[in-house]
């Protein structure tokens, strides 16, 4: 159930009383500020949402009327299944043929599910969205019948409704690449999409009335900004200097009380961590069965430790997958510059400690780092390739072909892993020969 | 078959490929950094700057062009999945 206090006995003169007063009728929207109103809907029930991630307290889905002096925007729909009651919420603040200007902050189907019911009831709006949006739109439905009605927008750009204006910023992977933030200066309410936003349904929705949601807050970081953290970066850059009194994001709270504190939030999740930037970090992940990789994994390192020139130029770290959780390697990866994995091939396959650990990684911004591979099989040795085109698909680059030993690893197999290790050291710091070879020699 | 060369600057590798080859089947196989996604040139994922030898390449279709237009993508730019070599000598770094 979402967090419905009704049924709870409470004083007459309860501060929570009055919270409560103001929380939702299911089917009237809520005032946000003079001529803005939440017109959304909950979904208390929801358990599961995009498959990755778990909800303990449903979600709502955010959508918001602003009224100016000549017109009305609506700024985001909600799921297709929850349009009815989006619709008569909107019904109790506006008329259709008021409406002179519709926002989709974000396309995913939870915040677009009413937007073609809503172009053909209000055919004097515009639908205001990103370039990238408008790019996208086509795989969402067939826009034909109102392409002369979208408009590209992005940061600088404005719209009018008389009195009030809102303007745009093209915020980037947030988490898809069509994500932008609308801000309605006059009142100070930036509308986030899912950037700032959780899941967590819960009917009295504003932050500081709603119940705990902290752990809603960060896990929906954790689990859907955290892989574009460079992107959060960039729009925290956009918002900071806004003169933010509200932030009205598509899932979750609205946060009206003590805003920036969320934004500061970000700020701190998305700062790199650990090292300083001078210093590069090569992790070196093994398993291994009888102990061949593992002497594999230790020439790997010893080889990347030897391009160092100077001392802490590449910090080197190795870990046996056996004694680990993926998730604590997946924060160090997060921070890494260069990854190498060790696999021994069994029965065809690199082991599943391996994979799982590869398959956590979308949790995390890989893109661009360095990747290699090595391990001891007995007859076909298909872990190292495996591991390498894994690498490619997560956007690693991969430098330097890995090495297979077959059984026990001879000295010149030791050698290989060496200067494996080098290899991948060197082309971390810039200093990797420049090197010449055939297409046809490629696997 | 007439031969060109790629030379990939982030990983300091140059390739020599048959003419007719695209960025992309070269840049995965020796593990560059240009990335990619639909590889049908529409998501603008494998946007890549060609350093020199721009003229090597197959011009751009009218479909790349608008998805470099839509992507604010600057000039020498290309999409990797798209971008056939011709011959000659090309260098190029993910965008």
């Amino acid at each position: 159930m979402c967090n419905r206090l009704a049924a709870v006995h409470i004083p007459a003169a309860s501060p929570m009383k009055e919270r409560m007063r103001a929380s939702a009728n299911p089917e009237s929207a809520l005032a946000v500020a003079p001529g803005v109103h939440w017109i959304g809907a909950f979904d208390p029930d929801l358990r599961s949402f995009d498959i990755i991630l778990r909800t303990a307290n449903g979600t709502s889905y955010n959508a918001y009327a602003v009224r100016g002096s000549e017109g009305v925007a609506v700024i985001d729909t909600v799921k297709l299944g929850f349009s009815e009651t989006f619709f008569r919420r909107l019904e109790s603040v506006a008329e259709y043929d008021e409406i002179t200007t519709i926002v989709l902050n974000h396309l995913e189907p939870d915040h677009s599910g009413a937007l073609p019911e809503l172009l053909r009831r209000a055919p004097g709006a515009k639908l205001h969205v990103s370039p990238q949006a408008r790019l996208m739109l086509k795989g969402l439905f067939d826009p034909g019948e109102f392409a002369d009605r979208i408009v590209s927008v992005g940061t600088g750009d404005s719209t009018g409704l008389g009195d009030r204006r809102l303007e745009f910023f093209n915020t980037p992977y947030l988490h898809w690449p069509d994500t932008q933030c609308t801000w309605l200066a006059a009142e100070g309410i930036l509308f986030s999409a899912d950037f700032l936003g959780c899941h967590y349904c819960d009917t009295r929705l504003f932050n500081d009335a709603v119940g705990d949601f902290r752990f809603s807050f960060e896990y929906y970081y954790a689990h859907i900004m955290r892989p574009f953290r460079a992107h959060v970066r960039d729009a925290l850059d956009l918002i900071e200097p806004l003169p933010i009194k509200v932030i009205a994001p598509g899932h979750g709270p609205i946060l009206r009380n003590d805003p920036r504190d969320y934004v500061a939030r970000y700020r701190a999740l998305s700062a790199p961590g650990l090292h300083g930037a001078s210093t590069k970090t090569l992790l070196v992940f093994y398993i291994s069965a009888y102990g061949a990789t593992r002497r594999m994994a230790e020439a790997v390192a010893a080889g990347a430790e030897s391009a160092s020139t100077a001392a802490g130029e590449v910090r080197v770290s190795l870990y046996d997958l056996e004694g680990g959780h993926a998730q604590p390697f997946v924060d160090l990866i997060e921070e890494a510059d260069a990854l190498v994995f060790g696999s021994p091939t069994i029965n065809g396959d690199a082991v599943k400690p391996v994979w799982d650990l590869l398959s956590s990684l979308t949790m995390v911004d890989v893109k661009g780092k360095l990747g290699a591979a090595f391990g001891s099989y007995g007859w076909s040795g298909e872990a190292v390739p495996m591991i390498e085109d894994r690498l490619r698909r997560l956007k690693l680059r991969v430098p330097v072909l890995g090495v297979k030993a077959r059984l026990t690893p001879t000295a010149d197999e030791f050698s290989a892993c060496h200067d494996l290790g080098r290899q991948v050291a060197l082309h971390l710091l810039g200093r990797a020969v420049p090197r010449t070879i055939d297409m046809a020699n490629l696997v | 078959m007439p031969k060109a060369s790629v030379t990939f600057q982030d990983i300091g590798v140059t390739v020599t490929v048959p003419a007719g080859t695209r960025l992309i089947e070269v840049s995965e196989k020796v593990g560059a950094g240009i990335t990619y996604g639909c590889r049908e040139g529409e998501c603008c994922t494998c946007l890549t700057r060609i350093v020199s030898g721009h003229e090597h390449l197959a011009a751009p279709s009218v479909l790349e062009d608008q998805v470099l237009k839509d992507n604010l993508a600057p000039r020498r730019h290309r999409l990797a999945c798209q971008a056939q070599i011709l011959g000659g000598n090309i260098v190029v770094q993910p965008a």
